[in-house]
């Protein structure tokens, strides 16, 4: 009798299997998910977190406001980051001159350096994108790009001077300045 | 060829040779791994059968070792916060958790409320992540291909929602030593609330898709029991445990955080076989989304990150710790050693994937091969955090 | 008898081309299907709709370097790729696809059939054996008990339709059915019909019946060490095998080319991919059974059944018999 009942549960079961079928049928027919990539790009690239970016100062958005204090490179875990500092340029004799004459005199003199890196060296195979760098930097100029389309051949294509990018950003946005100006002029 | 030849030709390196010392006279050795579908990763299991039966089995780790305890002998506390999102691919906030948390009750730190509601939002949000990628690939080990794409779907929402705060999709180090790096904004509340009804109407579909189908309650009812004698003497913990009839769960009984605040039931299952395990994650993600949704409620406005928050020159105060939370396998432990100096000196990460995998072997003697990789499965193993 | 050779050989030639091409269709077929059902677009771009993505994967699998493992049989190993699938072009020549239509009118169609399906099976276990691979072995093993245990209950099944029909010959089992879907063989046989369809799964490898080639267990199983081609073969092969369990049950249940304003042919195309779409279906819908209950559902479902509807169908038959044409 017990074995009767259980084939009778076996049968009602195989039900589930029916029910799994409607499932499937249903999103056969509903609408994909997929978002075709290459023509066509996902919506939430704003929030992703790419390599890492210099941010340039209010004034020229293309001089970064870094001051190249080194506190992002020892701060960052996998030591991915090398600031290299402006050296001060050759003084002319006459500036020499000035400066010998106002340390006589006793007075402070000012170190002319730009602050802003010669260099911002930047190995991206290493980091981690913890954003350390980003949270010590006392002049908040360091961000993460929204770039998630970084691809390279080799590990050496990862080796990003932060400031050249910067530069390269520049002359990209030039063109399109120059172009600007004389549609504004001839609006005006 | 005669079977020593045999052996002598395949059975290669030192855990092989060991494993055939013992082998029985006409069986079969068999590597499952390090590369093999159903080790999600670099687990190998040596197993031994008669035929298709499982005579014994020996998980061999450390393919994927990258020593994260040494790692944090070299560097400060909030440097080690990266390594936290690699331990546990799957549920790494919950580590990211351990490790901060440790270091706060070491230094005595105290974090700003709204931040203690943020991590356990995003917490809960990740663990519900890391059951469903559970649950698809287990599907996918026990032969049914469509589940894992119809989870990753959900998935793909809560690692949208998760993105905008930590700009991460996987590995997350977003916990900081007294807080956390971002605040919730108002359209990622937004998309949690959303968020919640979506997901609370795809469980149903879950069930009867999946749960209820007559081929997977045959393939998992009465697979893999483990008697809950057998998981307190592996410490196992998680719904490996709660699966088994053992109501532990760090949340409440050792409790953090906001946790005694919020209304939530530790799901159980007295099954104690696969079929138990399987319950207890399905009812977790239910709770899960429970706790998201009060904890959106009670959060309160204000800072997220304690005013003097840590940098990374700061020094461990001397001493020694150990914080525990609820992971998505279990029980995650941290336990800091520091002597004041500008690194730790030692970090010892108890990970709940080493301590299930280990009823393994044990488990899965006298079963089916097709029935060892559903106890495997059923472990909800994360490769990486097994070797650390 | 030359006319006859000459058809058989015209045939076959043509049988070649469109297995290959229907085969390279139902990877496509099933592609598109699976990525509908998981909500994914399936092959898209090469061709229209992807339609070319198979024909470039083939190109792809011939460009391959043919790889044979150390201590393998080289004999058996590439004699089984080859034994998948010649018979398999033998398997279409009894089938009428509409009236007149076939290559091959031979009495015993329907036995010709399960008795070249077996082939299948053995080229299984030759490739499996050939590998000395443990995966392939244990794969190889499964097919064993698993194809010889599934034959009986289709035989079974079959057998009870050509009682009601009265003939093993494949036309004349389709005239014998109706224009319409109540007078198929369906209906007076509908147990026998699930009890093919189950067992076709279990014949052909399908899902949930793939234990042979269960890649969560045995990684490939039986086709785990080959390479470019060789597996080709094994995975073309499963799909026009695919095809010929399917056009059978057509032209057993379904009433074949039979079916009410379209022409003969259409409506069997029709019938099959009807079939086949069902099979994918359960492919991507259903979690695969383990080995024991592949052969309990065998041995203590199938087989009882099979059994009962065959005594069942031929008691009614010779009642039937003496009732009316006496």
């Amino acid at each position: 009798m017990n074995a009767i009942k259980q084939a009778f549960r076996t049968v009602s079961d195989l039900w589930s299997l029916m029910v799994g079928l409607r499932v499937t049928g249903k999103y056969f027919v509903e609408p994909q998910r997929t978002v075709r990539y290459p023509w066509k790009a996902v919506s939430t690239v704003g929030t992703f977190k790419g390599h890492l970016e210099l941010v340039g100062g209010t004034k020229d958005p293309f001089k970064p406001r870094c001051i190249s204090c080194g506190m992002c490179a020892i701060s960052c875990p996998s030591g991915c980051i090398t600031v290299v500092k402006r050296k001060p340029p050759k003084p002319t004799p006459e500036e020499e001159k000035a400066v010998a004459e106002a340390k006589t005199r006793g007075e402070k003199v000012k170190d002319q350096t730009p602050k802003d890196p010669e260099k911002f060296l930047y190995d991206f195979s290493l980091c981690s994108l913890c954003g350390t760098c980003m949270e010590n930097c006392p002049t908040g100029s360091l961000r993460f790009s929204h770039n998630v389309y970084v691809a390279g051949y080799s590990r050496n294509d990862f080796q990003y001077d932060l400031v050249l990018q910067l530069r390269e950003a520049e002359a990209q946005a030039k063109p399109a300045r120059r172009e600007a100006r004389p549609a504004a002029e001839s609006e005006a | 060829m005669t079977r020593n030849a045999d052996m002598e030709q395949v059975a290669g390196d030192f855990y092989a040779e060991n494993f055939a010392k013992d082998a029985s006279e006409g069986s079969l050795i068999l590597n499952l791994g390090p590369q093999h579908p159903s080790t999600h990763g670099v687990l190998r299991v040596l197993v031994e059968l008669d035929g298709e039966y499982v005579l014994r089995a020996e998980p061999v780790i450390g393919y994927l070792h990258r020593m994260h305890e040494k790692m944090a002998e070299v560097k400060t506390a909030a440097q080690y916060i990266p390594n936290m999102g690699r331990v546990d691919y799957g549920h790494a906030i919950a580590w990211n958790w351990a490790f901060v948390g440790a270091v706060e009750r070491l230094a005595g730190i105290e974090v700003p409320p709204r931040a203690e509601y943020v991590r356990v939002i995003t917490c809960e949000l990740n663990r519900i992540a890391s059951h469903l990628l559970w649950w698809g690939a287990y599907l996918l080990d026990l032969g049914a291909f469509t589940p894992i794409m119809y989870a990753f779907d959900d998935r793909e929402k809560i690692l949208d929602i998760l993105q905008s705060p930590t700009g991460a999709r996987l590995t997350f180090s977003y916990f900081r030593i007294g807080g956390v790096a971002r605040d919730l904004d108002e359209d990622c509340v937004k998309a949690i609330r959303e968020f919640i009804p979506w997901m609370r109407s795809r469980l149903p579909m879950y069930k009867e898709f999946v749960s209820d189908n007559i081929i997977l309650r045959r393939r998992i009812e009465g697979v893999g029991v483990f008697e809950p004698d057998l998981c307190r003497r592996y410490g196992a913990t998680g719904p490996v445990s709660r699966g088994s009839g053992l109501a532990y769960d760090v949340r409440r009984d050792e409790p953090y955080s906001v946790y005694p605040k919020l209304d939530f039931v530790v799901p159980t299952s007295d099954l104690m076989d696969a079929r138990g395990r399987y319950d207890v994650r399905m009812e977790e993600m239910a709770q899960s989304l429970n706790i998201i949704e009060s904890c959106l409620d009670q959060m309160p406005e204000g800072d997220t990150l304690v005013k003097g928050a840590p940098k990374p020159s700061w020094k461990v105060p001397k001493g020694e710790t150990y914080f525990a939370v609820e992971g998505g396998r279990g029980k995650i432990g941290v336990h800091l050693v520091s002597d004041g100096g500008k690194n730790m000196y030692r970090v010892k990460l108890r990970s709940p994937s080493y301590s299930n995998l280990s009823l393994f072997a044990e488990a899965s003697r006298g079963t089916l091969l097709a029935d060892a990789v559903a106890i495997l499965g059923s472990l909800d193993l994360i490769i990486p955090e097994i070797d650390r | 008898m030359p006319t006859e050779l000459i058809r058989i050989l015209i045939s076959l030639v043509a049988f070649a081309a469109a297995v290959g091409l229907i085969a390279l269709v139902m990877v496509w077929v099933e592609r598109k299907v699976c990525g509908h059902i998981q909500r994914r677009p399936g092959p898209y771009e090469v061709g229209p709709w992807g339609l070319l993505q198979p024909l470039a994967d083939a190109l792809k699998l011939m460009g391959k370097q043919l790889v044979m493992p150390d201590q393998a049989d080289p004999f058996l190993y590439w004699l089984a790729p080859i034994l998948v699938f010649v018979p398999v072009l033998l398997l279409y020549l009894p089938l009428p696809v509409g009236d007149g239509l076939y290559a091959l009118d031979i009495n015993l169609g329907v036995l010709l059939i399960i008795a070249f399906a077996g082939f299948t099976g053995l080229s299984m276990i030759l490739g499996g054996w050939a590998q000395n691979n443990k995966y392939a072995l244990l794969g190889a093993a499964r097919t064993v008990s698993q194809s010889v245990a599934y034959e009986i209950p289709m035989l079974l099944s079959v057998l009870a339709v050509c009682f009601v029909s009265g003939s093993l010959n494949m036309a004349a089992v389709v005239k014998e059915q109706g224009t319409w879907p109540w007078n198929w063989n369906v209906m007076t046989q509908p147990l026998a019909f699930v009890i093919y369809i189950v067992s076709a799964l279990g014949e052909t490898n399908r899902a949930p019946f793939d234990l042979p080639e269960a890649e969560s267990e045995l990684t490939a199983g039986y086709h785990t060490e080959y390479s470019g081609m060789g597996f080709g073969m094994f995975f073309l092969a499963e799909y026009a095998n695919m095809i010929v369990v399917a056009s059978v049950a057509t032209v057993l249940f379904l009433g074949g080319w039979q079916g009410p304003v379209l022409p003969g042919p259409l409506w069997f195309l029709l019938k099959v991919s009807l079939l086949v779409l069902l099979f994918v279906f359960f492919r991507w819908t259903y979690p695969r059974v383990r080995f024991d209950q592949l052969l309990n559902i065998n041995w203590k479902w199938l087989m009882p059944l099979a059994v009962a509807n065959l005594a069942l169908t031929a008691f009614f038959v010779k009642v039937a018999q003496y009732a009316f044409v006496k």
